[in-house]
């Protein structure tokens, strides 16, 4: 808990049943929740080292709520956190003591589909998984696919453009959708994007994606669905260490494969999957990797092989090709049980997730080793190892006083490591409160100045989900400061705002 | 002075400054190959030629880092001697106005968020820019997204620079993705089909697991099909691809310097002749429409993006082509026009007016003067010289 939230607004507190009783107003029935118990199921998301109530709950089913919830706390000056399935794991959907909670759960329906035209319109509380679901009679499926599939939102997604094992080929969720409907901070409601591709003017859309519910709340999504592939193939190998193993993926992409997914993991997170799953995973190899081809028959059976030749030229000494649908779900069994698994080494696990230019791998595990060893905390190493995302699981015991500040602290130097490796401090999880203290590392204080120069062009009073992303909010007057020179305007007639 | 060509980051921060100082707009060009699109304007040209040249390829990370002023041929003839490319198939569109392809740069084709055929299913410029350094209209130099193919921190800035315009930021270098350049690509031809039927074909065929890459209609009236990626599968593909469409007609599979000339004019609006130049995007299913309501007016159409994006050209100026677009869901973005008509016909389609507001502000979030505010999209307040 060593991230410092924004000290609650006292007026706010003060307020909360008038809060309470107006939202009621907007929102009748059942949608209003302010009992203290009923809170508590909200008041934290993935990222469970944080936990704090909300001043209210409010669950809205219905854009023009959603638009009149907004634009009653934007009167009144209430911040909001917009909250989808709270599996955040960078504390994203964090409340505040002082803010209203908009929980978008309601939000369920299937809109539209369109088989022809490849896409889908979905509220944003459909999970990631029902739009799969929705679309896969007809043979089709949405492709992002993060491990928490079943639960997560849609809504959630977007702000925070999550990704999955199948990324490297079919990118996150920013390349897989169209449009959004979305509701500003004072309570208007915009369209970005929509049916076609490339819409005319600045891409809005594109920066909403992934804005972690700081620019807008998204009331609609179309999304891009693709057809299932015909066929898709795994093969399992083992390496004597990481640096053989990354060698071979190297190999791969530069021989013109892009795989559907590559995934690593090290000795410790092999391990536990095994004992955890029981799939046959070699236990004397320093890193296991799972490749994933897909697309048609003849396509899979070419690349599975070029692959296995690439996988023997660097070293591997294990090498299992997939025969069957129920072999290839094995070989994913153990990648897929990876956290659970690891979860029944310690006590407690803290997710990192970190991405690194892929050649420097050797050098952030063997760091990595160190670290641990100072830290005297344990770490399991799963890897999306097309694209650099490192997701160190660093193992802790929270009833011990000082192991979570040590977890960390511990995290937060992997994060700084990967940086300085040439890298970026979060892959799919997003910034959220977790990482806001360390984004000086990656950005000056000029660059993420800009940064909330956007934010101020959406929400100039700076309601909307604060304390997240930024270390420091700016306030937007004091941002907007332009230099004068002699007492006028360069041009006068451009209207200022 | 007129123009200016900067040689470094600081230098464009000054030419900013200095032209704030002047009380002039800036217009920021790479090649001027587009310089023709949007309403005839004065300002002080800012060009980026003098910001050139690769500064990090790493070809197995699939980076490629460039300062924005090296001429997009370059980056193009680099990757492809490592087997690679540009996926968004960006093109130059210089041939466009009657000029000589060469001049277009990386810096401006993201800045107009180019892309090509591949689009469709490789994704737009969008989709491949990483991360970026620019000079703001606050005369500021800054950073913004990655060097690796996976980030998501922070706001995603770099999809709002691409196809900016130059109305937010002086990109001054770039970090891309780029990808391995298939092994085989096939071409395959599909003669004698109407726009109705050959959008059909085209949703058809995208929606496969024949995984075409691209999808298009030549003016002359082919529907061209491309498949792409290792041997095995590219012949299997076509064979499932001429099986599923047959009752359209037989496929036949195109020479490798033919069909790149079809692609060329199916994709990139090039030899469209007529004084007046349109690219519509619409969705898809609604692409007969516009193309039914265009036929006797326009003199050459042409479907890209499987019937997404649609090409055509007119002598008429007076056709109702982007009320035609709205119509059917979709808009008009006009790409070449006599002056007259460019001084009054906005380049860019209209957006809402809460989503225009919307622009406006994040315009003014990073150019708070409206130095960048040429006039050239007839969307701001007068650009007169005060
Ligand atoms: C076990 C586990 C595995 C995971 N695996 C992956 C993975 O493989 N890949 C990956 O990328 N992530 C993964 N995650 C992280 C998480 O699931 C994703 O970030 C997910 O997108 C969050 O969705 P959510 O609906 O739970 O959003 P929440 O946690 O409720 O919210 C996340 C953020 O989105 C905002 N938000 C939510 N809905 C809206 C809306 N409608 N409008 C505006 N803002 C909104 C919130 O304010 C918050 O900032 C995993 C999490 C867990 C617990």
């Amino acid at each position: 808990m060593s991230i410092v939230m924004p000290v609650p607004d006292a007026t706010a507190l003060k307020n909360r049943d008038a809060i309470a009783a107006a939202l009621r107003a907007i929102v009748p029935g059942d949608g209003v929740i302010d009992d203290p118990d009923a809170l508590r199921p909200y008041e934290s998301d993935g990222l469970t080292a944080y936990r704090q109530p909300p001043l209210v709950v409010v669950l809205p089913d219905s854009v023009e709520q959603v638009s009149a919830i907004l634009r009653w706390c934007h009167a009144q000056g209430v911040k909001v956190v917009p909250r989808g399935s709270g599996t955040s794991l960078s504390g994203g959907a964090l409340p505040l003591a002082d803010a209203v909670l908009l929980g978008m759960g309601k939000f369920k329906k299937v809109l539209d589909i369109d088989y022809d035209e490849r896409i889908a319109v979905v509220q944003p509380g459909v999970t990631n998984l029902a739009i799969t679901q929705a679309v896969e009679g007809a043979g089709f499926y949405y492709a992002p696919d993060p491990s928490s599939q079943i639960a997560c939102s849609i809504g959630g997604n977007v702000a925070e453009n999550s990704g999955g094992v199948h990324c490297l080929k079919y990118g996150l969720t920013t390349n897989n959708v169209l449009g959004v409907e979305l509701v500003l901070m004072d309570g208007e409601i915009v369209r970005l994007g929509g049916r076609h591709l490339d819409p005319a003017g600045l891409d809005l859309l594109g920066v909403v994606v992934g804005s972690e519910g700081l620019l807008g709340v998204v009331t609609e999504v179309t999304v891009r669905i693709l057809p299932k592939p015909e066929r898709a193939r795994a093969i399992l190998l083992g390496f004597p260490d990481a640096e053989q193993a990354g060698a071979c993926v190297a190999q791969v992409i530069a021989e013109g494969i892009i795989p559907a997914g590559m995934e690593m993991m090290d000795k410790p997170a092999i391990h536990a999957a095994e004992a955890f799953v029981n799939v046959g995973y070699p236990l004397d190899v320093g890193a296991l990797l799972i490749v994933e081809v897909d697309g048609p028959a003849a396509e899979c059976d070419h690349l599975i092989v070029e692959i296995d030749r690439i996988a023997d030229e660097n070293g591997a000494v294990t090498r299992r090709i997939s025969n069957s649908e129920v072999e290839r779900l094995a070989f994913w069994a153990g990648r897929k049980a990876a956290f659970p698994a690891v979860g029944r080494l310690a006590p407690d696990y803290y997710c990192m997730d970190g991405t690194i230019p892929r050649r420097r791998l050797p050098d952030v595990l063997r760091r990595m080793e160190e670290l641990s060893a100072h830290y005297g905390l344990g770490v399991a190493n799963v890897f999306h190892a097309g694209d650099g995302n490192l997701h160190p699981l660093i193992l802790y015991d929270a009833n011990r006083p000082g192991e979570l500040a040590k977890a960390e602290a511990f995290g937060n130097d992997i994060l700084r490591l990967c940086v300085e490796m040439g890298g970026v401090l979060t892959g799919e999880h997003g910034v959220g409160v977790e990482k806001r203290d360390l984004m000086p590392a990656m950005f000056s204080e000029i660059d993420l100045q800009q940064q909330q120069r956007l934010k101020c062009a959406f929400d100039p009073q700076l309601l909307l989900n604060p304390g997240k992303v930024f270390p420091r909010l700016h306030r937007c007057a004091e941002l907007g400061r332009v230099h004068v020179h002699g007492g006028r305007h360069a041009f006068p007639d451009i209207p200022r705002f | 002075m007129n123009q200016v060509q900067p040689d470094s980051a600081e230098q464009l921060c000054d030419a900013i400054a200095d032209a704030k100082r002047d009380g002039v707009r800036v217009e920021i060009r790479g090649g001027g190959s587009k310089a023709r699109i949007g309403a005839p304007r004065e300002a002080r040209i800012v060009r980026t030629t003098g910001l050139s040249g690769v500064v990090a390829y790493d070809p197995a990370e699939l980076v490629l880092t460039v300062r924005a002023g090296t001429p997009l041929a370059e980056v193009e003839a680099l990757v492809a001697a490592e087997r690679q490319m540009l996926a968004f198939e960006p093109f130059d569109h210089g041939p466009l106005f009657g000029a000589p392809a060469g001049a277009a740069t990386i810096g401006g084709v993201i800045a107009a968020g180019v892309a090509g055929s591949g689009r469709v299913t490789a994704g737009s410029a969008r989709d491949h820019l990483l991360g970026f350094t620019a000079v703001s209209g606050r005369s500021e130099v800054f950073v913004a997204g990655g060097k690796v193919v996976k980030n998501v921190t922070g706001f995603d800035l770099s999809k709002l620079v691409t196809g900016s315009w130059g109305r937010l930021v002086a990109l001054t270098e770039l970090t891309l993705k780029v990808l391995p350049r298939p092994r085989v690509s096939a071409t395959l031809r599909l003669d004698g089909l109407g726009p109705a039927a050959s959008c059909t074909a085209m949703m058809r065929a995208l929606g496969s697991h024949a995984e075409v890459s691209a999808a298009a209609r030549h003016p002359d009236g082919p529907t061209l099909f491309r498949v792409a990626g290792f041997e095995p599968s590219v012949v299997a593909r076509c064979a499932l691809l001429s099986q599923m469409l047959r009752e359209f007609g037989p496929l036949q599979r195109l020479e490798e310097d033919m069909a790149n000339a079809l692609w060329r004019q199916a994709g990139t609006g090039s030899d469209l002749d007529g004084a007046m130049l349109w690219c519509i995007h619409v969705g898809p299913r609604r692409a007969p429409e516009v193309a039914a309501r265009l036929a006797s007016h326009a003199r050459r159409v042409a479907l890209d993006w499987g019937g997404g994006r649609i090409w055509a050209s007119l002598d008429d100026p007076v056709v109702p082509v982007r009320s035609i677009a709205r119509a059917a869901g979709g808009e008009a973005l006009l790409l070449r026009a006599p002056d007259a008509v460019r001084a009054t016909i906005p380049a860019q389609h209209p957006r809402a007016p809460g989503v225009a507001a919307l622009e406006a502000r994040v315009r003014r979030a990073f150019d708070p003067d409206g130095v960048f505010e040429t006039g050239r999209f007839l969307d701001e307040e007068p650009a007169h010289a005060d």
